[in-house]
This record gives C-alpha cells, structure tokens and sequence, in this order.
C-alpha cells in the first residue's frame, strides 16, 4: 500500500485533522519518506519473537476495591470545560 | 553573602540548615534572577506568589524541626506536570488555559519534601521534538554561546528544554524533565549538566501528560551528580494511582555516590561509534572518559548492541502510535481549546486543526497510518518484536558489564536556524544514542564530560544502567564529573 492523496484525506479524517489542499503534497511526501525509512526494520529476522507491549510486561495489573474512586470533584472537573450546563458537558446538537 | 542562585542544591540544604539564609531569601534570588534571563525564554509561566507562599512555609516547617529531602529548594517545573491550580498546557495550544483540579504525582511528592516552584517551563509541543522549537510558547535560547560565533542563537536540546536551560542559567536549582526518546539527556548533554531518566516504572506517570505512554518516564535535571541523587529519591517510588509503577523500595542514592569505580565492569557498545554521524570531540571525550575510568581502576569491556541501528525506526513507530492514541482526547470538549463547528464532528476537525502544532500533526497522522490494517502488521507489530530483540541485546550485555558508557547525543547543540531544524528525519537522528534505553526501559544519567575544542560547547555522556541499578549509574557519573573540568556553576546570563 503505497502513500497517496486518498490516504492522507482517509488518515486526515480518521484523526479528525483537517488537511489543506495546498498541504496534501507535502504530507504525501513526507509520509511516503518515514515508511520507506522505517521499510529497513524489515531486514530484522523477528520470527518467533513476539510483540512487546511494555518493559514491565511481568508485572500483574493491581486489583483493587470495588469502590467510586471520581474524587467527588464534579464541577472541579467541569470547570476547565470550554462549555458546560447543569453539571454536563456541551457540544454541539448531534442528534436532529 | 554568597551569591545564593550559584549554589548547588547540597550546598543550598546545608546553609538553610546552618541558618545562613532562609528559604525565602533562596527564593527571591531566584526570582530576581529569572526576571533578568527572560530573554531565555526558559519559563512559559512564572508563579512568584506561589513560590514565596511557600518558602515561607517552609521555613516554618524548617523551625520546626520538619524538614524535608528539598526543603526550601527552588525548582522549576515542566509545563507537562499537572500543577493543581497553576496553568498545564505541555506547551500546546490545545490546552490553551487548562488549570488541573489535581496535582501530578511527581510534583507532588517534591512538594511534600518541601520544594518550593518557581514556574513552568518551556518544552516541546507534547513532548515532541529535539530543540526545543515546537514550543507554541516559542524557542528556549541555550544560555551557553558558540565561541566561534558569540550571536548565534543556540537551541538547548529538547523536549525539556526550558528545565535545561533554566538549570544551567541558575533560575532554579534543579527541574524535572521527562523522557521519552531522549527527552532530558539531549538538553542536558546541550546545556551541561546533569540529566537522569530513570528506570521506566521507577517515578510515577499519573498527572503527567502523556505522549507515548510505554517510554513516558518522569526524571531529573540538576547541576550536579549529587543533587540528582537527591532529587531522584524525592521523586521516586511506588504509586498505585499508576498502573506500571513498580514496587520496588527507594535506596538512599547519595549514599551510593562512593566515587569508587575499582573492578566496575564498563561497557563500550561499538554500534554507538559510528564512521559517520559522530562528532569528533564528541568521540574524543567519550574515549578520554573512558581512559580515565580505566586509570581510576574501572575495566573497559568492548560489547556489542547489533540491533542499535533499528532503534531509531523503531521507535518512530511506536512513539506515534502511541501518541496518535494519547491524543485522540484532545477534542474541545473537557478542556483546552474549542473552535466551533456546525457539528460535532466539526468543532472536533476544527478544534484539533487549530490546537496541534505541525510536527504534533505529523506524528498523529504517522500513527494513525501504521495502526491501519496493511500497516498494523508490518509497521507497529513489527517494531515491537524488534523492540524485544533489542531488550534481549541489553540484557546479555549486563551479564557482562555493569554500565554501558555511551555518547548522550552526536554533537553539540546547534544553532536556531540551521538546515537541519527544518528536516524531521534529520532532527530524528539527534536522537540516535538515547532512544536505544529509552525502548528498554533502562535507567541513564547525561552528565557533563568535557567541551568541545572547536565550538567550547559542553558534551555529556551517558552511562546507562541495568533496570533499578540508579546508584551504579549515579556512582559512575560522579567519579566522571570529579575527573572532567567542567564547570558546575551556572553561567548567569543575567550578569551579577
């Protein structure tokens, strides 16, 4: 699969970026380069070597109570919201 | 008096103790000294208030026989810890006037051990970048000058830049940094001084904000070895609020600074000397270095790391993975900046077009291409079995040596303008020496070695460790700054 204008439109709104036309090019040229760069990995015999997610990957995930942990810090929370209303979050209407 | 902004955090601790100067007075001097170096741009926020409301406090707590591991001690903080009540934003737009209801882990445990905060410093946009240019707040200037080229406008090495660079001017006594590819061992191998990424799971993540979650590690940037030591074990340490934090107990790293290398086992990788792409006086303090250890009864070992030359492809995949995930949050709902739009879909489009800076951009859409199907694959499953193979390599290594003695970054620091800040790939390769122990995890402390005969510019090496071997890397960099000429006082770019 190579890097063309339909992808970098398809990545742009998957990551809800928005790309301008004059850009398309450049970001076409830019992805192309990386994944050429990044093709040397290919060179690595990585059979049977599995994926590693995490240095600490021997480390169990903690368990703990089952209990509300939120803080109790509703309006804490909503204070740095760029719009909110009685105790909610506000966006815009998204359903007709 | 002595001139207060010039001491070293041991020094600092043991004249506050003697009663030769309060916390408040360290404080002021402190703020005086940031005022006249604004032209560093080291700090994106300063917070004189908070910082003298709690020097007094501290010397309360010091009158009442409570103090702590820093108590009274000016720091500087980097704008990607959440300071409750004070302005966050990792030096992106997108978080334009994000003030946390909470305080970050790390930050707070320096408070608790008495610290006192001057302000936020200047980094990379999230994280993401070597020079410290990505900065929406705009470049941080390298308080250190090119001989050959006084005017020059030097960068201080990124992402902490700011932390690097306030350190080394003396407007604060030490920083935090973080570190996710080489993010506290570049600036302070740029500005010369000494810069630890500990352990990965040694100091808490929680109230940092996230760029690549499985290399983010929260560190140190100090003037000396010591004060690292000291820094280091107020930071660290299990916290259950962070689901890879290791339980694992903090040993007194001061005590470890013997300056005894007799029979350590010191490890020259020789992928790390490349023909090209090393710097001659780089290499020359690096070899020198590594003779004079030698001479004070270390054993040099030759060893071998084959996989270091996929390091750096492989963590740009993983990093922007990552990070393309970690920055899905940001959308003009919960926080930061909102541009509106017709729909939601919309307000998001417009918000993160607006928010992101280019290079933060450019590694979303790298992310969010390889974790597609086709890419997945090939791309980041890929990257991840290499990063296995390169843990693996590390691990042999340390069954033979005890540290690995390595360059912290190819040059020294470079100027604003130079071509090469306009070509990602090549600003990648700066990182070519620190991103190896960034993907396995491993401790490494930068420190100052030496200067450059051409350009006078400091070099740090890196002596990496095996995971939780902090005080050997630590004992080594101690013995390597009591050997190297480098001066430990900060350069005053203010004047006196």
């Amino acid at each position: 699969m190579s890097i063309d204008r339909e992808m970098v439109k398809r990545l742009g709104i998957l990551s809800r970026l928005r790309i301008p036309e004059e850009n398309m090019d450049e970001m076409v040229g830019e992805l192309t380069k990386i994944l050429g760069w990044v093709d040397q990995l290919k060179d690595v015999n990585t059979d049977d070597v599995l994926p590693m997610n995490s240095v600490v990957e021997d480390m169990n995930l903690r368990e703990r109570d089952d209990v509300v942990t939120d803080g109790d810090i509703r309006d804490e929370i909503l204070a740095n919201a760029p719009e909110s209303m009685d105790g909610y979050f506000l966006v815009p209407k998204v359903v007709e | 008096m002595t001139d207060l902004v010039e001491l070293t955090i041991a020094e600092a601790l043991d004249g506050l103790a003697k009663k030769e100067f309060s916390a408040v007075e360290l404080t002021q001097a402190h703020l005086k000294e940031m005022e006249k170096a604004r032209e560093l741009n080291a700090y994106v926020l300063e917070t004189p208030e908070i910082a003298l409301e709690r020097a007094k406090k501290s010397d309360e707590r010091r009158a009442a026989g409570k103090a702590g591991k820093m108590e009274g001690i000016p720091v500087g903080m980097k704008d990607l810890y959440c300071t409750k009540g004070v302005r966050t934003t990792a030096c992106s737009h997108i978080l334009d006037g994000f003030v946390p209801p909470y305080e970050s882990t790390v930050s707070q445990k320096l408070e608790d051990e008495g610290s006192v905060m001057l302000g936020k410093t200047n980094m990379d946009e999230f994280a993401m970048g070597t020079a410290n240019l990505t900065s929406y707040y705009g470049a941080v200037r390298n308080p250190y000058k090119d001989k050959t080229n006084p005017d020059k406008f030097l960068i201080p090495g990124g992402s902490s830049g700011g932390s690097a660079a306030a350190v080394a001017a003396g407007l604060c006594m030490a920083a935090t940094g973080s570190d996710t590819g080489g993010s506290i061992r570049t600036p302070a191998s740029f500005c010369g001084i000494v810069g630890c990424k500990p352990t990965y799971g040694r100091c808490s993540r929680w109230g940092m904000v996230a760029f690549a979650s499985s290399l983010d590690q929260a560190g140190t940037m100090t003037r000396t070895v010591r004060d690292t030591a000291i820094m280091l074990e107020a930071m660290a340490g299990f916290d259950p609020k962070d689901s890879t934090s290791a339980n694992v107990a903090v040993p007194n790293y001061e005590k470890a600074l013997t300056g005894d290398v007799k029979g350590l086992r010191i490890g020259i990788p020789r992928e790390y000397n490349p023909d090209k792409g090393l710097n001659a006086d780089v290499r020359h303090v690096w070899e020198q270095t590594a003779e004079k250890l030698k001479a004070a009864g270390a054993e040099i070992v030759d060893i071998s790391l084959p996989s270091t030359q996929y390091a750096l492809p492989t963590y740009y995949l993983i990093a922007p993975a990552e990070a393309s995930s970690n920055l899905a949050r940001y959308d003009g709902v919960k926080y930061g900046l909102r541009v509106d739009g017709n729909s939601l879909d919309e307000m998001y489009t417009n918000t993160r077009t607006e928010g992101f800076g280019k290079e933060v951009k450019r590694r979303i859409m790298i992310g969010t291409c390889i974790l597609l199907e086709g890419y997945y694959e090939t791309c980041y499953l890929k990257a991840q079995k290499v990063r296995r193979l390169l843990c693996h390599e590390f691990a042999e290594a340390y069954k033979k040596v005890d540290v690995i003695l390595a360059p912290a970054a190819p040059e020294t620091a470079f100027g604003k303008d130079d071509d090469s800040t306009s070509d990602p790939l090549k600003m990648q390769l700066y990182d070519v020496f620190t991103v190896p122990s960034s993907l396995a995890g491993l401790p490494a402390v930068c420190v100052p070695a030496g200067t450059s005969e051409v350009n006078g510019l400091p070099i740090g090496l890196q002596v990496i460790g095996n995971s939780f071997q902090e005080e050997t890397i630590l004992r080594v960099a101690g013995t390597i700054e009591a050997m190297s000429d480098m001066p430990i006082r900060p350069l005053r770019v203010g004047g006196k």
